[in-house]
């Protein structure tokens, strides 16, 4: 295997989502987090789930990232049930996870020594390939805390997409960043999306970020945690999060998701 | 170089204090010799060998036993963090033993093993262990869980996320633990050494002892420099590059 043929864009996957149910036990007795959840995401789709936490929306892509497992119901990618982990399904996490005993260099090359087929300097090729394409070939050597907020977030994103995965799980990456990052990393990603050609399922309590991220965003109630609605995005890429357009697009859902949790109230208070 | 000037000063004057002292009569020479006669004394005792000799014995003993004790305390305080079995059990042995100083297995040591090099070895591991393996596990157990998620979702599995995550995300405090237990192995050693003649060689604990028994201080005197020095060394060579990592990577303070 060469570099080469190492970069280029794979096929991104199918995921078939099948009345997923998942509980977790509390204190306070049982939550259902997940109830009967079943879910298509098209290859190469950009989706966004959306809604009030406690609504299973990370417990959702935990299962498909095959970090936990359902109670009831399989997930499928491209057709196989997916029972663990797997290098096509790569996760970015809220908290960037990066390993501080390593470099910026180090940490993306993680996942590639894992991969089989490339040697030493190839991997090294392909990580700096990433870094590039994040905009951070420049801190190759630096160490983790150095770095900023935004750009440890590039770096996990860099260390999720080196192994070439076909889909990427992102749960609330962009969550603890300030606004003015945020806003960055949305043109990045577009941009690296379009390039990749990946499936992106991509979970958000922020409407106006989903607005602007997804092809489309689906619309979670907790308690038990199940999809209410299914809202497709047609507007023109790149898109600019400050666009009145997407303000439209994102009072219509915030607005759909409020009656939710109203109604959600109403049901509780009779 | 000023810090340099400022421990090379402070020296000066507080050896330079304690000559006079002894010189003025202060006290007797008999009680606490002065510089220059522990000075003389480490001379002779460079020249004929004797010192030197001690000091490989001594060493010896202490990085074998050393050694050994992180290679087993390494693994053990794994398992201890994997296994809640193994805290409850191993883990609580671990702590109770910890707390015993190390030189209370002296009398045993010598029963099982009589006055051998193995003694010594014992008593030194059993200073070492238990300080490596409470460290190492109270390192694992304070790891993000989510370390070893994202390595999951990479590819990696059983051993290799335990080499490649688990140890060195825990780095910081298995540090520390072998920095104590390098100081409890030292000092073990050291009262073991004086505590008992070892048939198979003379260590520096036995140099001193002789020159107690011989009323000889300066000896006494010099030999508890040598043991500074040594451990004055052992930390600058030995930890003081590991700590010097940790504080770049981690961001955590330090020069």
């Amino acid at each position: 295997m060469t570099v080469q043929t190492e970069l280029v864009n794979v096929a991104p996957s199918k995921l078939s989502v099948g009345e997923v149910s998942k509980r977790f036990r509390s204190k306070s007795g049982v939550v259902q987090a997940l109830d009967r959840v079943s879910l298509d995401i098209a290859e190469g789709e950009f989706i966004c789930l959306v809604g009030p936490s406690g609504c299973g929306k990370s417990t959702l892509l935990n299962i498909i990232a095959g970090l936990d497992t359902a109670d009831e119901g399989s997930v499928l990618c491209d057709g196989t049930p997916v029972t663990g982990p797997g290098r096509e399904r790569m996760v970015m996490f809220q908290e960037h996870a990066l390993f501080p005993w390593l470099d910026v260099l180090s940490n993306v090359l993680f996942g590639l020594k894992l991969k089989p087929g490339l040697t030493r300097s190839e991997r090294i090729d392909v990580a700096r390939f990433y870094l590039k394409l994040v905009g951070l070939e420049k801190f190759q050597r630096s160490n983790i805390h150095e770095l900023s907020g935004g750009m440890k977030q590039r770096v996990a994103l860099a260390r999720a997409l080196a192994p070439n995965p076909r889909v990427l799980l992102m749960d609330e990456p962009f969550a603890a960043l300030d606004a003015l990052t945020r806003e960055q990393l949305y043109g990045d990603i577009q941009r690296i999306w379009q390039e990749r050609k990946k499936t992106i399922v991509f979970v958000t309590h922020n409407v106006r970020e989903a607005v602007c991220l997804g092809d489309r965003v689906v619309l979670f109630s907790p308690h038990p945690g199940r999809i209410r609605e299914d809202f497709k995005i047609d507007l023109p890429r790149p898109r600019d999060i400050n666009s009145v357009d997407l303000a439209q697009h994102s009072a219509h859902i915030t607005k759909a998701l409020k009656n939710l949790l109203n109604t959600r109230e109403d049901e509780v208070a009779e | 170089m000023k810090r340099f000037i400022y421990a090379t000063a402070f020296f000066a004057v507080l050896i330079v204090t304690w000559e006079m002292l002894v010189r003025a009569r202060v006290w007797s020479p008999i009680v606490l010799p002065s510089p220059s006669m522990v000075g003389e004394y480490l001379i002779a005792a460079v020249a004929d060998g004797s010192l030197f000799e001690a000091s490989v014995v001594t060493l010896k003993r202490l990085v074998l036993g050393y050694l050994f004790g992180i290679a087993l305390g390494l693994p053990i305080g794994l398992i201890t963090a994997r296994f809640q079995v193994c805290k409850d059990t191993i883990g609580m042995l671990a702590l109770g033993l910890q707390t015993l100083p190390s030189v209370c297995w002296v009398p045993l040591a010598l029963l099982w093993f009589g006055q051998t090099e193995s003694a010594m070895f014992f008593v030194v591991v059993m200073g070492t262990l238990w300080s490596v393996v409470i460290a190492t596990e109270t390192g694992v157990r304070t790891i993000p869980p989510i370390y070893a998620r994202a390595a999951r979702t990479m590819g990696s599995r059983g051993i290799h996320t335990w080499i490649h995550v688990m140890l060195p995300a825990s780095l910081p405090f298995v540090v520390s633990g072998m920095k104590q237990g390098w100081a409890f192995a030292w000092r073990s050693l050291m009262a073991a050494e004086i505590y008992v003649t070892i048939l198979t060689g003379f260590g520096l604990g036995h140099l001193l002892h002789y020159g107690r028994e011989l009323h000889a201080m300066e000896q006494v005197t010099g030999v508890m420099l040598i043991i500074v020095m040594i451990g004055l060394l052992a930390d600058k060579v030995m930890f003081s590059p590991w700590e010097r990592f940790l504080h770049r990577r981690w961001g955590t303070q330090g020069k």
